[in-house]
């Protein structure tokens, strides 16, 4: 799995605190020059071969993009973004004309994917999980496919998709995250470049864990990553990103965009593990993950349920929500977000409840640690049909050190009576005698601070799937090092 | 053992120890009584390593080593073993999963590979039984809404798990039932050998007639005021530490 291996290696070399996944791999690239603009687009689109539709879609999104204006960033210590000093496109000039075979693809590629514990290749591949790997600005390879596609499942890249299958494209593309929403969404929507096309057929409950991989390796190259999950009715399907990046000097944006809808009693369980480059510890470098996820609960007794472990990046700001729309329908968040030195999270979730006896439950766990800054900004709205909505919030915030924050800004709207709204929030430091208990024990004063933290998290951490969250927990502790003693 | 030397501690310039000598060698049980605030649970700090303590003077020797110098994990590793008089809760940690912890903390630092997970089952499993403690009390979280009897059986089990040099229990009897105590006191005398010491804090003569101590101490006023064998135990029973203190 995935993110699995990539942090059991990453606990096999624990001993130096540095960021394990900082190499980065030689290959020859196709890019464009930097900038944003007209010519960029309709270069990413031929590189793709792209039908017409998809251009003009493109297109009408820049010029929305240019007439939003720059979100608000509430918390956030943000620097400007140079839109023309950036790379929009990248991809291995071996990946340009779509090995048929993983035989064709760079063997540099396909090590890099191994290094990082993603072996793609058909005997080496991972039990039970099926892989989307991504890199730079393209899809290198998904694992399983044909046994996916006897079941009738779609699991592609949204390249291939918006080729094979334009007409489910055209359908959802757009249909959660207006192109308009706000300016990194349309900015996405026109240079989107690769990610995961998921299609999941009536009445079919996916066997297996479907997984994209984000790598991001170019230099001064933006990842605009779209990804679009169809939950037919009465099917059922588990996913999970991870993301890894070298470690590099200078800042670098991902920019997502991912749909997900959900119809008829169909279950949607997105999983992240987001453990981007998180800069060095006095804040230089690191990735800009501006991420927005919207999950759209159409059909009745639809569930969507968003789960996050959010340990990388300089920058993190998303805010995975759920649009209740279907009578019945559940929105869960689930949120570990960890900011240490320098990082900063503004992350939390919306749930905007629509359709009758809708309900939400969100958790939340900030920690912060070294001059980290850490936010959770919710809103749930609870809008006037939704008779007898219900939502459950708790945002517990924990504070390692002294020149660290937390904030808890939770908006409630509600324009229903008989709606029922509760929220929960508490801040509090590590508890010195806590971690002096677990040193008696004979742990060290790392090893104590991730056992605390990890019972902390306790709550978000086993809504992952299984073997994947016995890895997660070494993952917080890891991201804390240096962060007491 | 352990050789404690003119122990002189402060906390936030209040003076807590005041001049104390302790020497404990290998294989001896010794307790230590005394009244409230006399510096009990402070020495087993201050042996353990807790910080915000202020060492004035004196010198602890422990198997040859400063003590003083080692880290609070170090000193653990190395054996010394504090049950506490208010074991702490750790909530979302697993009792089995923090035993597990410990027990590999220690070996790694040993230079030995983690416990195979059966052993450690089985090794737990057997310590549990004898301690009357149900495996579904180790499903729970770390002493979180444990009964106070029940942490401090707790801290028994991990002892026993983790078979210290030097185990000091302070007030462990305290909120124990009369059964309890008696199992406990049977657990702690299972693992006496003629390689490990224990320090005994207590208020009670009664646990000592379970465990029975080579030495007991008087401790008030941060200095140990009297020494003797059992029958001091039983001669403060029934003085009292006020007509002990002054013939002393
Ligand atoms: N952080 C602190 N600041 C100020 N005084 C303290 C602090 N910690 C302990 N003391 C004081 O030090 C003295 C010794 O405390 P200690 O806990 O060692 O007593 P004890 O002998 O264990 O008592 P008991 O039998 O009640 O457990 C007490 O007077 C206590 O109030
Ligand atoms: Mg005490």
């Amino acid at each position: 799995m995935a993110a699995t291996d990539q942090t059991i290696k990453q606990v096999n070399t624990l001993g130096s605190s540095d960021y394990k996944y900082g190499f980065s791999t030689e290959v020859d690239e196709i890019r464009p020059p930097k900038g944003l603009n007209e010519e960029i687009i309709k270069f990413i689109s031929a590189q793709k071969d792209e039908p017409e539709w998809m251009l003009e879609w493109r297109l009408n999104a820049f010029k929305v993009f240019n007439k939003l204006p720059k979100p608000q960033w509430a918390k956030l210590n943000i620097p400007e973004i140079d839109y023309q000093d950036c790379y929009y496109y990248s991809i291995p000039k071996s990946l340009k004309d779509k090995p048929k075979s993983l035989d064709e693809i760079d063997p540099e590629i396909l090590k890099t994917y191994e290094k990082l514990g993603i072996p793609l290749k058909e005997q080496k591949m991972l039990s039970g999980i099926a892989v989307d790997a991504v890199f730079d600005s393209v899809s290198v390879a998904t694992t399983y496919k044909k046994q996916l596609s006897d079941l009738g499942i779609i699991f592609c890249s949204i390249s291939e998709a918006v080729k094979t299958h334009p007409e489910l494209v055209k359908k959802y593309l757009g249909s959660v995250i207006p192109v308009s929403d706000h300016s990194f969404a349309a900015l996405n929507s026109a240079v989107f470049t690769d990610g995961s096309f998921i299609y999941i057929p009536e009445g079919v409950r996916c066997p297996v864990e479907l997984s994209t991989y984000f790598r991001i390796n170019a230099m001064n190259t933006g990842q605009f990553e779209r990804t679009l999950i169809i939950a037919d009715k009465d099917s059922y399907v588990s996913y999970l990103e991870g993301c890894t990046a070298p470690m590099r000097d200078e800042n670098q944006l991902h920019a997502a965009n991912v749909e997900l809808v959900a119809l008829d009693n169909a279950e949607i369980k997105y999983s992240t593990v987001q453990n981007w480059y998180p800069g060095d510890k006095e804040g230089k470098g690191g990735i800009y993950n501006f991420v927005t996820k919207r999950g759209a609960c159409r059909g009745k007794n639809s569930k969507i349920s968003w789960t996050q472990v959010e340990t990388g990046s300089a920058i993190t700001w998303k805010y995975p929500s759920c649009i209740l729309q279907g009578d019945n329908s559940k929105g869960e968040f689930y949120s570990v977000a960890i900011t240490n030195n320098m990082q900063q999270a503004d992350t939390g979730t919306k749930m905007i409840h629509i359709g009758k006896n809708t309900s939400s439950k969100i958790i939340s766990k900030g920690i912060s640690a070294g001059k980290a800054n850490n936010t959770y900004r919710g809103l749930v709205n609870i809008l006037s049909k939704a008779k007898n909505a219900r939502n459950f919030t708790q945002c517990d915030s924990l504070l390692i050190g002294n020149q660290c924050g937390a904030h808890t800004v939770p908006y409630i709207e509600s324009s229903n009576s008989d709606s029922m709204v509760e929220h929960e929030a508490t801040t509090s430091k590590i508890n010195e005698d806590q971690l002096f208990y677990c040193q008696q024990r004979g742990l060290n004063s790392e090893d104590a601070v991730g056992l605390i933290v990890n019972g902390f998290c306790k709550e978000v951490l086993q809504h992952l799937p299984m073997e994947f969250a016995v890895e997660a927990q070494k993952l917080v502790a890891i991201s804390l090092e240096g962060s007491v003693g | 053992m352990l050789e404690i030397k003119n122990l002189h501690v402060s906390i936030e310039e209040k003076k807590i120890i005041k001049g104390l000598d302790l020497s404990i060698n290998k294989g001896e049980v010794h307790a230590l009584m005394g009244p409230n605030g006399s510096g009990k649970s402070t020495l087993s700090y201050v042996l353990s390593g807790k910080d915000k303590y202020e060492i004035n003077d004196g010198t602890i020797d422990y198997n040859g080593k400063n003590l003083l110098e080692l880290d609070v994990d170090e000193r653990a590793n190395e054996g010394l073993f504090l049950a506490f008089q208010y074991p702490m809760e750790i909530p979302g940690v697993q009792t089995s999963f923090f035993l597990k912890t410990a027990i590999n903390s220690k070996r790694k630092y040993l230079g030995q590979s983690e416990m195979d997970a059966l052993e450690f089952a089985k090794l737990m499993k057997s310590k549990a039984e004898e301690l009357n403690i149900s495996t579904e009390m180790l499903k729970r979280d770390l002493n979180v809404n444990y009964s106070g009897g029940e942490k401090k059986k707790q801290e028994i089990l991990q002892m026993s798990m983790l078979s210290p040099k030097m185990a000091i229990l302070d007030e462990t009897d305290s909120g124990l039932d009369i059964d309890a105590l008696r199992i406990v006191s049977e657990g702690v005398n299972k693992l006496r050998n003629s390689d490990n010491s224990f320090l005994v804090i207590t208020h009670y003569q009664r646990l000592l007639n379970y465990i029975k101590p080579d030495f007991v101490h008087i401790i008030a006023d941060g200095k140990i005021v009297k020494s003797g064998d059992y029958s001091l135990a039983l001669e403060l029973e029934e003085k009292g530490y006020e007509e002990i203190s002054q013939t002393a």
